[in-house]
């Protein structure tokens, strides 16, 4: 299927008083409907500033290149009133990071829902029917709606949140770190809602630092290392194969593979070195020469120099 | 040892959250505690920390009964205990440098060296201590605050959810770093099966920790470390 979101050489920089932060450096990708893509990383990396770049809220001093384009329109051009008024919640709805805080206290869950549908898709006629079958959508017994937030249990209140960025029935969902702080099991439910938006149709982006996360749910995986992707394709294949050095040292930080740290810390992004930002910490920095330009490889992207990287694990 | 037999405690005196709790930590092992969250494990951890009064039950600090708690606690005790929390940044003052949160527990009068030597511990170098907490990553201040902890020089180390808002190299980092440590006894609480799993010498379900103190030995599954976390 052709691409819903697809992002080209996309920069953002933020110039501060002493210094130039370059969170995001030169990323594409696409995402299609009934994907979803999981992008992954250390904290740090740019992860968020790239959402925030997406849903076309970035603070007024960053600096974007590239594009940013929903079908055919480019929000990286769009004015905020075009972006508030057709795209947020319309066209891309966010999962926020935290449930509790995402829902006002004071307030059902079902008049929340409502009002938000009411903004938002005004052609309702019957607002409670339609607020009733979206928590069916998400799993949640339309009669919890009446609760109010503190009656709701974790995974209501997610679930909540999910019906919430349902309303106004987004191509694309946009979840940043929506399971930090969580129990497995209430991850595994949150994640797996998550894919089955995916399965139903709309293009899904998870944002996590939770690879295992990631690997339950998602079809495509990209991986961002001190503001650039370095590697993306199939969750499948780099999950089991993985080829930038770097995915294989996050992988194997896992506590289900090793639970072997990476050496050092990723670079600060207001002092990128030249060329690969990874060298410092690669295990195979002595017999790489190359600056790493992203290329093509077998279905793949690939941003690593090394000759060998995209052979069989070794 | 540091040991609580039958604790009670709770915010309200009807409705404990610990109730009938007993564990023992040993110098030199790494006992996990797995629950989920709201169970009542950060209570454990501020009980055990001398930061929270019991409403019953014993603690016991190398054979000495614990007779009083937070800051009647007397120092000497708590110099004994570290701790390091869920939210790193919850628990650091913005204002102050990474060197300065590092050497917080630091005896007084000591060394700027004793802070290098902190700070290398925990894999933080010279130009990370220079920065403020809103210059570094959540990773990074845990780092910062696990060397605070260990500034004061204990023998016990609890860990509350240490890991749970770190992604996985910082977790691995820092769990490894805890086990290089053999002299401390650590207590790691998480709802992380696979996290407890792979870096405690006993992994102890929360509802094991309310029957006598031998019988949850007993029940916890013993497990060795895997062999990979000490390769360099
Ligand atoms: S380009 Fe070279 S230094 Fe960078 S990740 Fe690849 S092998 Fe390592």
């Amino acid at each position: 299927m052709t691409a819903v979101l697809s992002v080209q050489n996309l920069s953002v920089r933020f110039r501060l008083r002493d210094a130039i932060v370059q969170a995001v450096t030169d990323v594409s990708f696409e995402l299609a409907p009934g994907r979803l893509l999981a992008l992954v990383g250390e904290s740090g990396c740019g992860k968020s500033v790239l959402a925030a770049a997406l849903l076309g809220l970035l603070p007024g001093n960053a600096e974007v290149r590239g594009r940013v384009l929903l079908g055919e329109e480019d929000l990286s051009a769009a004015d905020e009133r075009t972006l508030a008024r057709r795209v947020r919640g319309r066209r891309v709805a966010l999962v926020p990071q935290s449930a509790a805080t995402a829902l006002t206290p004071v307030r059902t869950a079902r008049s929340q829902l409502v009002e938000t549908l009411k903004t938002l898709r005004p052609d309702v006629r019957d607002l409670d029917a339609e607020a009733d079958r979206l928590a069916e959508r998400v799993g949640l017994p339309p009669a919890d709606l009446d609760r109010y937030p503190h009656e709701l249990s974790g995974g209501m209140a997610q679930r909540v949140v999910l019906a919430l960025a349902l309303a106004g029935d987004p191509q694309v969902v946009l979840a940043d770190e929506p399971t930090t702080g969580l129990d497995r099991p209430l991850v595994d439910r949150t994640v797996d809602a998550l894919r089955e938006l995916a399965d139903d149709g709309r293009a899904v982006l998870l944002i996590t630092h939770d690879l295992a996360a990631a690997e339950r749910v998602a079809t495509d995986v990209a991986v961002m290392y001190a503001s650039r992707i370095v590697e993306h394709g199939p969750a499948e294949e780099v999950f089991t194969d993985p080829w930038h050095p770097y995915t294989r040292g996050l992988l194997e930080a896992t506590p289900a593979r090793g639970f072997r740290p990476l050496p050092g810390h990723p670079p600060d992004l207001s002092a990128l070195p030249e060329g690969c930002a990874f060298r410092p910490r690669c295990p195979r920095r002595d017999t790489c020469t190359d600056d790493p330009a992203p290329r093509r490889v077998a279905g793949r992207m690939l941003a690593c120099a090394h000759p060998a990287t995209e052979e069989v694990s070794c | 040892m540091l040991s609580a037999t039958g604790l009670v405690a709770g915010y309200g005196k009807d409705r404990p959250v610990l109730n009938g709790v007993s564990l023992t930590l040993e110098p030199g092992r790494t006992i996990g505690v797995l629950g989920p969250s709201g169970c009542g494990k950060s209570t454990l951890i501020r009980v055990l920390a001398l930061l929270h009064k019991p409403d019953a039950g014993q603690i016991h600090l190398d054979g000495e009964p614990v007779r009083r708690f937070r800051y009647a606690a007397p120092a000497e005790l708590r110099r004994r205990i570290g701790v390091v929390f869920q939210h790193p940044r919850a628990s650091v003052d913005p204002r102050h440098t990474l060197r300065r949160i590092v050497a917080a527990h630091l005896p007084a009068g000591a060394a700027p060296e004793e802070t290098d030597r902190l700070a290398e511990q925990v894999g933080l170098t010279p130009d990370l201590l220079r920065r403020r907490p809103h210059e570094v990553s959540d990773g990074q201040l845990q780092r910062a605050c696990l060397a605070r902890a260990l500034g004061s020089g204990p023998r016990y180390l609890l860990c509350d959810e240490m890991t749970a808002m770190l992604d996985a190299s910082s977790a691995a980092a820092l769990v490894h770093l805890i086990r290089t440590r053999r002299d401390l006894g650590v207590l790691m609480v998480s709802h992380d099966a696979d996290l407890l799993d792979a870096c405690c010498d006993q992994t102890l379900r929360w509802h094991e920790l309310t029957s006598t103190p031998s019988e949850a030995v007993s029940h916890g599954r013993n497990r060795a470390p895997v062999a990979g976390m000490f390769r360099e």
